[in-house]
């Protein structure tokens, strides 16, 4: 009797579900772990300060987050992709197999990407040879290509203390790491001479990509967490150096020693000037056949760029993120509701 | 009868070689078997105080008062006290009142704040503060022009400080905190005006962005939580035990009914993941059913309890003797109500017990939600169902999962107070399981 009176709630619950596809009040967007925190000081700050909701803001990395822009239009979809790379055109062409015409491409600000070993450890001075020469699969000796032979950072460069080579670098699902190989790997591969002679002996493409491979022998460890691990790693194994986000440093700087990149520090005033070369812009893509449908969406991007939030003195910078100079416009552009053009 | 005679023993008190291997054998295995619990014991332990050593700490938090005079030209430029136009007074705006004064306060009760600037200063309060004392003024407009007492969340740093997670060494590195400001808060705790405190905030608040550890708390989740485990008890207890009875009394015994039984065992081995997948398809994409919402997670959950309930719940029904059953029927009642007067009830602390272990094991599961969009930054508090189980929520091993990947190492502490909550749910959870199948068993 109780069983067949609690099926019939059971019933009535689901029947209710089906009719009340009702509509969402709130912002949803989701993307990379590397812009999530920003959206989430920003959802916040949106969430006190206007009478909206807070909008939801879900990690899942950048290329999972513009999978889920694209999957079309409607309630049941997110507004917004969260991303630390550029759309490639596999989503455009994915979006609008979907459906998904429109989408305006907003531009943060930038984010710069360190490289960082224990506090109580040396202090190194790279250059992206340097990370080159102590990675690669086959680096150059006496102008052939041999297996890499380096054991230390002292057979890299002489400068360097004679500490074993050990560096965990993010997975290869992390945007960083697509920094990692374009700004770091593929200038060393140049700077030594190593990528010449890919290209001679394997042809154009191949030679480039032959650029990208790595050591298999344990000193390059790929991290597919996130920074939260690379620093528990790096808590285990003094010796070794970690790749982090610069915001991910500010925020432990009491555990971490920064390195130089061709004599730079790190900041968020060299990134901005662009002295620090291993930076990348930091974009989300808002669908605009939302703008005006889910409340609020429009007030939150223009919020999100506002001289308050992404602004040199705003929360985000403080964060760690490099503001944009030319955040003005994006203000603009974001006013106007502008939707990206062809991808260059 | 020479070969007898010499394997007969001597006395009983002069054990032979075999008698001592036996017995060695014995205390053997005895020894194995304290062994094998001292470890479990131990593992338990060393979990346990970890959790506990590294999470109590999010319980209590730093607070600290200050008197604050709230100006109007500041907060009501306007003058006409109407929350409508006081509200374009952003948080920013309140944050730099707070910190003014933080730094009047400060002066007038003679602490020496020397050596640090006004962002420093301003920089000890929580960024939860202003917005704190925005909700405040704007639901009490007459609270303008007045100075008041306020007790706000001291920065994440600060806390860590007096929690030990902070030191005067590690500040020196620290980009974000100055020895000159733990001085300065050394200085307040002795003037009285600082120090930790129970912080109710840490089960009833909501999640906090990066900027601000301090303030995030439980509160969504344990909603959303709370939330989901209804709709998998709405659900899944009426739906298995109908399955089973039918299974197991009604059902012909036949190719088909096996063919069900063998895929009820199959499903309930199945990863959790895999139904997360088949919610997103199923519940998101095809039925249109918002993103996450509770109500997608109850039902993903749901179908990942379904085989844990039937499971028990058969043999929970096999366990009542036939004997019972045969005499109902024996004196003529129906085969319904058989099973419903006589078979149910004494199987019922077998179900509840079945059920209770399901939804504990529902309610600690994460893979699953990752795929319908429930790890999530989800500040707002899911409504009052039945519309608020449609509302974005999180859970409370999705809380967990989000503190542990966040930057600042003050989540640290509240990923294990988190983990704590959760522990104590499941605690209450089993001892109920217990009670009950000690309350109703019966035995024969």
């Amino acid at each position: 009797m109780k069983s067949a009176k609690l099926m019939t709630s059971a019933l009535a619950l689901v029947t209710f579900t089906a009719g009340a596809a009702a509509a969402r009040d709130q912002i949803q967007s989701a993307g990379s772990s590397t812009v999530l925190p920003y959206a989430t000081i920003v959802a916040e700050a949106f969430g006190e300060n206007f009478d909206f909701p807070t909008p939801v803001v879900e990690g899942g990395g950048s290329g999972a987050g513009r999978k889920k822009l694209c999957e079309g239009v409607g309630e049941n979809t997110i507004d917004i992709a969260n991303s630390s790379s550029r759309i490639k055109q596999s989503d455009i062409d994915t979006c609008k197999a979907n459906g998904v015409e429109e989408i305006m491409e907003v531009r943060i600000g930038y984010d710069g990407i360190v490289f960082a070993s224990d506090v109580a450890g040396p202090e190194f001075a790279f250059t992206p040879a340097d990370w080159y020469n102590a990675l690669a699969a086959k680096v150059m000796k006496d102008g052939a290509l041999v297996d890499n032979p380096n054991k230390t950072w002292a057979d890299v460069n002489p400068a360097f203390p004679a500490q074993d080579i050990l560096a965990f670098i993010p997975g290869t699902k992390h945007g960083t790491r697509e920094v990692f190989d374009i700004k770091v790997l593929e200038a060393g591969c140049k700077a030594t001479g190593a990528e010449e002679k890919f290209v001679a002996e394997l042809g154009e493409k191949d030679g480039e990509k032959a650029c990208l491979g790595l050591r298999t022998d344990g000193v390059s460890v790929d991290i597919d967490g996130d920074y939260t691990e690379t620093l528990s790693r790096l808590d285990a194994n003094k010796n070794a150096i970690g790749v982090f986000g610069l915001s991910f440093y500010e925020n432990n700087t009491d555990k971490l020693r920064v390195a130089t990149m061709d004599g730079v520090v790190p900041s968020t005033e060299t990134v901005a000037k662009g002295e620090y070369p291993v930076s990348r812009p930091l974009f989300f893509y808002v669908k605009k056949a939302h703008l005006g449908v889910i409340p609020g969406l429009k007030e939150y991007i223009e919020f999100f760029v506002s001289d308050e939030m992404a602004g040199p003195a705003g929360p985000l910078a403080a964060y760690g993120l490099v503001s944009d100079p030319e955040l003005a416009a994006t203000q603009e552009m974001v006013a106007n509701e502008v939707p990206m053009g062809e991808l260059k | 009868m020479t070969a007898e005679a010499t394997n007969i023993r001597p006395s009983l008190f002069q054990t032979d070689a075999r008698t001592k291997r036996r017995n060695a054998a014995e205390k053997r295995f005895r020894l194995y078997g304290v062994a094998a619990v001292s470890f479990g014991v131990l593992a338990l332990v060393v979990l346990l105080s970890s959790i506990l050593g590294s999470g109590l700490g999010a319980f209590r938090q730093t607070f600290l008062t200050m008197d604050i005079t709230l100006s109007a030209e500041a907060l009501d430029p306007k003058g006409n006290r109407d929350p409508a136009e006081m509200a374009k007074q952003t948080t920013i705006t309140y944050g730099k009142v707070l910190g003014a004064a933080l730094e009047a306060d400060l002066a007038a009760k003679g602490l020496a704040t020397e050596g640090l600037s006004a962002k420093e200063i301003n920089g000890m309060i929580s960024k939860e503060a202003p917005a704190q004392l925005r909700n405040m003024v704007l639901a009490d407009p007459d609270l303008i022009g007045q100075t008041i007492t306020f007790k706000a969340l001291a920065n994440g740093r600060i806390d860590g400080f007096f929690k030990g997670r902070v030191t005067m060494e590690s500040a020196a590195l620290d980009s974000n905190v100055s020895p000159a400001q733990l001085e300065l808060a050394l200085a307040m705790r002795d003037a009285g005006l600082m120090g930790l405190a129970f912080n109710p905030g840490f089960i009833t608040a909501p999640d906090a962005s990066e900027l601000r550890p301090e303030a995030a708390g439980l509160g969504v989740a344990i909603l959303g939580s709370a939330y989901m485990m209804l709709i998998v008890l709405v659900l899944s207890l009426p739906i298995g035990v109908a399955a089973s009875i039918y299974l197991e009394e009604f059902a012909p015994k036949n190719w088909f009914t096996d063919l069900i039984e063998v895929n009820i065992s199959n499903l309930a081995a199945v990863p959790s993941i895999v139904f997360g997948i088949l919610g997103l398809a199923v519940f998101i994409n095809f039925a249109g059913m918002p993103q996450s919402s509770p109500l997608v997670g109850g039902l993903v959950l749901t179908l990942m309890t379904l085989p844990t309930i039937i499971i028990a719940t058969r043999a929970a029904l096999k366990a009542v003797p036939p004997s019972i059953k045969d005499a109902a029927l024996g004196i003529g009642a129906s085969k319904t109500q058989t099973i419903f007067h006589h078979v149910l009830p004494l199987a019922m602390p077998g179900i509840l017990t079945g059920t209770i272990i399901g939804l504990a094991q529902a309610l600690g599961e994460t893979a699953p939600l990752l795929l319908i969009g429930m790890v999530a930054f989800v500040r707002d508090y899911p409504g009052v169902p039945p519309e608020g189980l449609l509302d974005p929520a999180a859970a409370l091993p999705v809380q967990v999962y989000n503190f542990t990947q966040r930057a600042d190492p003050a989540f640290i502490e509240r990923a294990s107070g988190a983990i704590i909550v959760l522990l104590v749910f499941l605690l209450m959870m089993n001892i109920l399981a217990i009670i009950l199948r000690r309350r109703f068993e019966r035995r024969w």
